[in-house]
């Protein structure tokens, strides 16, 4: 039996093969979408690429060449993306910027998530005065603008990039409980729910065992779907000068640096840029198509 | 008799990951100003037969057939306007759920209106809507008439549904289990009200339906399917002398409210069936 | 004295009387119909035995004692429940190993590999169907999983919520004979919903017709299979079960 046919068989003999053969079959999904691929290509760059960057980066990210003669040089052989006002190499800035990025986003990532499906979920399978008293705390943050809050409260702990991901983080929350809490609200009079309820379990179990996978997915799409909003969050932060401090190669903060010369000197600002723009529709695209393999009512 | 649908060698098949599959698998039959009753299990191919007809088969699906003809016109190839000129009014079709058929925000008057003038004009069209609620026997014709369809019940909803596809008097009607998500009292009025249009409108009914029993009461002709093939057509009121084992065994499975047959017979399924 | 005993039961949903008034009895061993269109609140009945719905008046008794709300674990382990839809009563994300290894873990169970086996074996599916999701089962097969899940724990009782009327006619007839032969092999107690008298007919010694939240009358198998029903909305169903009859002869 070749191994695609144990993935795909309908009859798994093991709980490993039954979820391996889930996961297979989610990803013959994906390879169908086209665009999606690319958008997971890019993810998988930038991972490999913050993994690898003293190897791939030709020069020092933080220390400079000669300031007498290699500042401001614009793109050449030597300097693929030409250097700063500092005389660093600007390529390299970028490469080793990607684990800024990289570290932003899952830090994100895993703070947010599983409070916003914590909320979503209990407010939404308790209900009554539970329900009201945590979605009006969504409420209140969702009232804000979210760079206005990261903003507040980057001011009250400090400028950095760990307090500028906590920023983030707690104010990117509220829009995932919203969504896990519609999600369980659909599920919650289901037949499988009070079937399981009927066995004893209690709220807990139901709540994490029964409830939550099936919020999990749609909050994974949209998790992904913010990941370039996240960046841009972050890449503002940097740019106001309130996230990565100098000298760390934090994109937006590179853009920031070189403001000053956008005119003459359009490489310094324009390359961080470019990375910023890919990376993000890198994230746009792999949660467009992870929304078509994982959400089930979005499929045809 | 002469035969409002002929129907010869019908196909439908659905792409898959392994290639195409056939869901109908040449069917075949004349229908008159009748009723015509399709049975068979899920999946059986009845109501994608009832779909194909209308032109209906859900894309990337495909319908063939070697001779397709309702009253003369060939439907294989029939183009926008002339599916136009026949659907909803010529032939209707009726689902099982009124919920998904029926506009949810407009009044079961508006929608009958808009039906009726298609063919015939504004002021006639209203008279015409009320007048058809009262023929489906809904006893407050007014009310229903100003009613959203999330206002009335599913026994209501359905004849409301009856009534719009009613209302331009088609020659052929099919009808996809209209009654299965009924109480059975209601079932009967509904049934009722499609048997006096047959009887005396003389309209042609295609009635698809998973209940054999209903089936062998109302309708006249049965066609039994089994995976999307046409295993036996017999007189409805011989259904019970059928001789295909599908149909005898589909037959015998059903526990009755005399008979104490224990355990009851079970369907033992042949392969040659779906061949 | 029953094992289960509803006196004059009262459900509300907010300002609505689903079910107003209903008393009824069934012993152990036995097998219990209620008949009754859709709205007449026989399903709101069961649900209200488990749990499920509130019960606003009367009272529910199990073995003589009247059941607390929320109800006490141990109710979960001698009365369980099959629901209507296959479609809806599994979990969409869990395989049938999951399904029927969390009530074991639940309550507490050691030799579970064992008990899974053993739970598929007595509802017809082999050891192949273990590690399926419901997305590939079939209706039947799903229906199966579902009384395996209901019977894993051992109860005495099951409540039965139209078990068979989301299947295909020769699937049920196989449903139904595999409920028979259970409740035979365990001396099981069975409460049936249907809207099919044929199917309470043949599963149950005793029925009632419900509508409109109440009782219309209570009938023994003997009587429902002789004709023999005094009210007229129960000679209607009976009528109705029989199928369709032409007003006027045929032309």
């Amino acid at each position: 039996m070749s191994d695609r046919e144990w993935l795909l068989t309908e009859q798994p003999a093991s709980r490993r093969q039954a979820r391996l053969g889930q996961a297979y079959r989610r990803w013959l999904a994906l390879r169908r979408n086209g665009l999606a691929l690319v958008g997971l290509g890019i993810v998988v760059a930038l991972i490999l690429v913050a993994i690898f960057a003293p190897l791939l980066a030709p020069y020092d990210p933080i220390a400079g060449g000669d300031l007498r003669l290699d500042r401001l040089l614009p793109p050449s052989w030597a300097h693929p993306f030409g250097t700063d006002d500092l005389a660093r190499d600007i390529f390299s800035r970028v490469i080793y910027g990607s684990r800024l990025t990289l570290m932003v986003v899952i830090l994100v990532a895993l703070i947010a998530t599983p409070i916003g499906l914590l909320v979503g979920t209990t407010a939404g399978y308790l209900g009554g005065w539970v329900d009201v008293v945590l979605m009006r705390i969504t409420d209140i943050f969702l009232a804000f603008p979210r760079l206005v809050l990261a903003l507040a409260f980057v001011a009250a702990l400090g400028p950095g990039i760990e307090n500028a991901i906590l920023a983030i983080a707690v104010t990117s929350w509220p829009p995932y409980a919203r969504l896990a809490r519609a999600e369980t609200l659909t599920v919650r009079d289901s037949d499988f729910i009070s079937a399981i309820r009927l066995q004893g379990a209690s709220s807990a179990r139901i709540l994490w065992g029964h409830v939550t996978p099936l919020c999990l997915s749609s909050v994974i799409v949209r998790v992904t779907l913010d990941m370039a909003g996240i960046i841009l969050t972050a890449a503002g932060l940097g740019f106001l000068g309130l996230g990565a401090q100098p000298p760390l190669p934090e994109w937006g903060a590179m853009i920031a640096g070189g403001r000053r010369f956008i005119i003459d000197q359009w490489w310094v600002s324009t390359m961080p840029g470019v990375a910023i723009f890919v990376v993000s529709l890198g994230f746009n695209l792999l949660g467009d198509g992870l929304r078509d393999v994982l959400d089930p009512k979005a499929r045809k | 008799m002469t035969a409002l649908l002929t129907v010869d060698d019908l196909r439908v098949s659905f792409p898959t990951r392994n290639g195409p599959t056939e869901v109908v698998r040449g069917v075949s039959f004349q229908l008159g100003r009748e009723r015509l009753g399709i049975v068979g299990e899920s999946g059986s191919g009845k109501s994608q037969t009832g779909r194909a007809i209308l032109g209906l088969t859900p894309p990337p699906g495909k319908a063939t057939a070697k001779r397709l003809e309702f009253d003369g016109i060939d439907l294989r190839d029939a183009s926008v306007a002339t599916w136009r000129s026949l659907r909803g009014i010529r032939i209707s079709l009726i689902m099982q759920d009124p919920k998904f058929s029926l506009n949810p925000v407009m009044t079961i008057g508006r929608q009958l209106i808009e039906a009726a003038r298609r063919t015939s004009g504004r002021a006639e069209a209203k008279d015409r809507a009320v007048a058809m609620l009262e023929a489906v026997q809904i006893r407050d014709p007014r009310r229903v008439f100003d009613a959203y369809p999330h206002e009335l019940s599913g026994g209501m909803g359905q004849r409301a549904m009856i009534a719009m596809m009613l209302i331009t008097e088609p020659d052929l009607l099919i009808a996809d289990e209209p009654t299965s998500a009924l109480d059975v009292t209601v079932q009967i009025e509904v049934l009722r009200i499609l048997d006096r249009l047959v009887t005396e409108r003389g309209m042609g009914l295609i009635f698809i339906s998973h209940d054999l029993r209903l089936v062998s009461s109302f309708c006249d002709r049965v066609l039994v399917m089994y995976a999307g093939r046409m295993v036996e057509e017999v007189k409805a009121s011989e259904l019970a002398q059928a001789k295909h084992p599908y149909t005898q065994g589909l037959f015998k499975c059903l526990p009755t409210i005399e008979g104490d047959v224990r355990p009851l017979p079970t369907l033992q399924r042949d392969a040659d069936w779906a061949r | 004295m029953s094992l289960i005993q509803v006196n004059d039961l009262v459900v509300m949903f907010g300002p609505v009387a689903a079910v107003r008034g209903v008393s009824f009895h069934v012993e152990e061993g036995e097998s219990y119909g209620i008949v009754g269109e859709s709205g007449s609140g026989k399903s709101t009945v069961l649900r209200a035995i488990c749990g499920l719905a509130p019960t606003s008046a009367g009272e529910i008794r199990l073995d003589g004692k009247v059941l607390s709300a929320p109800r006490h674990p141990d109710f979960y382990r001698r009365v369980q429940m099959v629901f209507q839809d296959p479609y809806a009563s599994l979990h969409p994300r869990h395989t049938v190993d999951r399904v029927l290894s969390e009530p074991l873990a639940i309550h507490g169970f050691k030799d579970r590999e064992a008990r899974i086996e053993q739970a598929l074996e007595d509802v017809g599916l082999g050891h192949g169907f273990r590690f399926r999701y419901p997305h590939q089962l079939s209706g039947g097969q799903r229906q199966r999983v579902a009384i395996a899940r209901a019977l894993i724990l051992e109860p005495r009782v099951l409540l039965l919520d139209e078990p068979t009327s989301a299947l295909d006619a020769s699937i049920q007839a196989e449903v139904l004979n595999l409920l028979d032969r259970l409740r035979g092999e365990r001396g099981l107690t069975y409460i049936l919903v249907s809207h099919d008298l044929a199917v309470v007919a043949h599963m149950c010694e005793r029925l009632m017709v419900m509508q409109h939240g109440q009782v219309v009358e209570e009938l023994t198998r003997a009587r429902l299979q002789a004709h023999d029903a005094t009210e007229p909305y129960t000679r209607d169903l009976l009528l109705a079960s029989e199928g369709y009859r032409p007003l006027t002869a045929r032309a």
